[in-house]
């Protein structure tokens, strides 16, 4: 029983981690390869203000969150836009930024159990004789909130439709008038909010590490191959298998082997289906 | 009224275009604008090891060596075959603990460990990557960025191979002359051979599967094979390199398998100029002497690297070599329009 429950925890975990990959690609098929930074940037950014300046935990997530999309829609801005239709450049920039995010907190010292965030709320319930902390069931909530809520945004919002418009058929988005610079910034903001919100609820359950960048980075890519790249339902349940997956590898291998489940996971869909389970109407163009 | 402007344009210089053609052999001028660069290069690369003062610099001359065989595998990989690789470290792991382990575990000699490391690996490499072949799109990426994280996070976690000490006391190579120039000819002669490869007949392959897969696959080639072929000559440089580097410290270990190799050869493809070949081994001479300067803090390398990438990209996309090509070969003049 505690199986089911904390893969569902997990599941939505991922979702949260994937949904904001998948987005950016989906909309304006950029990899966005730093998205495993701006993860652990929302939560250096919290914990900083937090911790030393001392500001308003509810503040200071705030702040966090609207420098992460800020973030977010910089990269597109000020980089991505420039090398749009170059392949090598448009990975290797996003890469480099990644990176220079990453190894910049390194550098910093953020290692060490001091540094994580508090929970929201202390105490344990017992879910059919499971006990579940409360933070976890935040987890479940905000998952729940936010892949409702991109649902409604994508399909019912101007703005919206117009990210879906043009994840289908860019041209045609383009003559009926949708800015399409505008809808990849919006896409990359949006994206790292979504991740920023990953980090904000996941990080009090274990401590910021610079690792962890890279970790969410492959499961993010993990869940959205298997789903199928730039598939949002894809991506939402792909990371149902995910989330059970790794908690199987964790209950019956050891943690670290979770890297080469999600490997070989990868490797499987690309030989059977390389499109993902979700991305059928890409398959054409995917295949050589 | 309008005010005259002027804008530059470029024409070929005499000597270009005489040395374009059958006159290039018809004087001395001719011939050393062709090979000058060429020979400049060459021999730069084999006198650096007399000229450098002491046995520190000459070690990072074997690294230049090492990061800059990377660099053109990596260019030829990602700017010819079009695939972007973004895990050149685990071809150097793989090659670095194939040799390692066979010569820990049964002593046999480096003559024997660095071929077989270097052949076994690049097939192992090849085999490892294969799936994601058949595919357009990041997926090459993306897979070859996650092998060496997985990999140096298996052997941390379980002590394979070594585990996090690595292993120790290999037998190491002969002395610091032949290191240096073993690693810097074998780096000139997969430069200049590769850059005639992408000349041949199958660089025109490697090219249009980069640019067009379909017409490759109208004319009747099989692209995943062409993909593959390109992958294991990449992979062989990167293998060697591991191999060589293992024998180098007589050490083996997760250093091999760390970010360093893989964004080192990026960064020098950006900055040498990407497409070139021979502009990655200039990237490499220019950039590891400059991250030696940093080598006191260790971490900044990486953030170095990492902006220079996306200062290239962004405001220098042709890098060092296409720009000197360009005022070696051509000149500008002011025109009234």
């Amino acid at each position: 029983m505690d199986l089911v429950i904390y893969g569902l925890i997990n599941r939505m975990n991922l979702a949260l981690i994937a949904i904001g990959f998948a987005m950016a690609y989906g909309v304006s098929r950029l990899p966005n390869f730093a998205h495993g930074a701006l993860y652990v940037l929302c939560a250096c950014i919290s914990w900083l203000l937090l911790n030393q300046m001392g500001i308003n935990y509810v503040v200071s997530i705030a702040i966090a969150l609207t420098t992460t999309t800020l973030m977010g829609a910089l990269i597109y801005q000020l980089v991505l836009k420039r090398v749009r239709g170059m392949p090598f450049s448009e990975i290797m920039a996003s890469f480099a930024i990644g990176m220079a995010i990453l190894e910049a907190f390194r550098m910093a010292g953020f290692r060490g159990p001091q540094y994580s965030l508090p929970k929201f709320a202390e105490g344990v319930v017992e879910i059919l004789g499971v006990p579940v902390d409360w933070q976890r069931i935040i987890i479940i909530g905000a998952g729940i909130l936010l892949v409702s809520g991109l649902w409604a945004f994508t399909h019912h919002t101007r703005i919206g439709l117009g990210l879906r418009a043009i994840a289908q058929d860019e041209p045609a988005a383009l003559m009926l008038g949708i800015n399409c610079d505008l809808a990849a910034t919006l896409a990359l903001g949006i994206g790292s909010a979504l991740v920023g919100m990953a980090a904000v609820v996941v990080v009090p359950l274990g401590t910021i590490t610079v690792e962890t960048g890279y970790e969410v980075l492959i499961f993010a890519l993990a869940v959205c191959i298997v789903g199928g790249l730039g598939s949002l339902l894809g991506a939402v349940t792909a990371s149902f298998i995910w989330g059970y997956a790794q908690i199987l590898t964790v209950r019956f291998l050891a943690p670290h082997y979770q890297v080469v489940v999600a490997m070989a996971g990868i490797i499987i869909i690309l030989i059977l289906r390389p499109s993902g389970l979700f991305g059928s109407q890409k398959e054409l163009e995917e295949r050589v | 009224m309008i005010g005259v402007s002027e804008r530059k344009k470029r024409i070929d210089r005499g000597v270009k275009v005489r040395s374009d053609t059958i006159y290039a052999v018809s004087s001395l001028k001719e011939l050393i604008f062709l090979s000058g660069p060429r020979l400049g290069l060459i021999l730069l690369m084999l006198f650096l090891p007399v000229i450098v003062p002491g046995l520190y610099w000459q070690r990072v001359l074997c690294l230049i060596g090492v990061y800059g065989l990377l660099a053109v595998g990596l260019d030829f990989l990602a700017n010819f075959a079009g695939l972007n690789c973004l895990g050149m470290a685990f071809f150097v792991g793989t090659g670095g603990y194939i040799s390692g382990m066979l010569n820990a575990a049964f002593q046999w000699p480096t003559v024997v460990t660095i071929p077989i490391g270097t052949i076994a690996g690049a097939v192992i490499c090849t085999f490892a990557l294969l799936p994601t072949l058949p595919l357009r799109g990041v997926y090459f990426a993306v897979i070859s960025f996650i092998y060496p994280l997985m990999f140096s996070r298996i052997i941390a976690a379980t002590g394979l191979f070594g585990g996090t000490d690595g292993i120790t006391g290999l037998s190491l190579l002969p002395n610091i002359w032949f290191n240096q120039y073993a690693i810097l000819s074998l780096t000139l002669i997969s430069t200049f051979g590769l850059r005639r490869l992408v000349n041949e007949d199958i660089g025109l392959v490697f090219r249009g599967i980069k640019d067009n897969d379909q017409s490759i696959r109208a004319s009747g080639m099989n692209v995943t094979f062409y993909k593959a072929l390109a992958v294991f000559i990449t992979a062989l440089m990167g293998c060697f390199s591991g191999a060589y580097l293992s024998h180098l410290y007589g050490w083996v270990g997760l250093s091999l398998l760390a970010m360093d190799f893989s964004i080192f050869p990026l960064a020098a493809v950006v900055v040498g100029g990407p497409g070139t070949i021979a502009g990655p081994l200039i990237g490499t001479l220019v950039l590891v002497p400059a991250s030696e300067m940093l080598r006191s803090f260790a971490g900044l390398r990486i953030i170095f690297y990492s902006m220079l990438i996306v200062l290239f990209i962004l405001f220098w996309s042709e890098g060092l070599l296409n720009w000197a090509r360009r005022k070696y070969e051509q000149l500008e003049i002011l025109v009234r329009v």
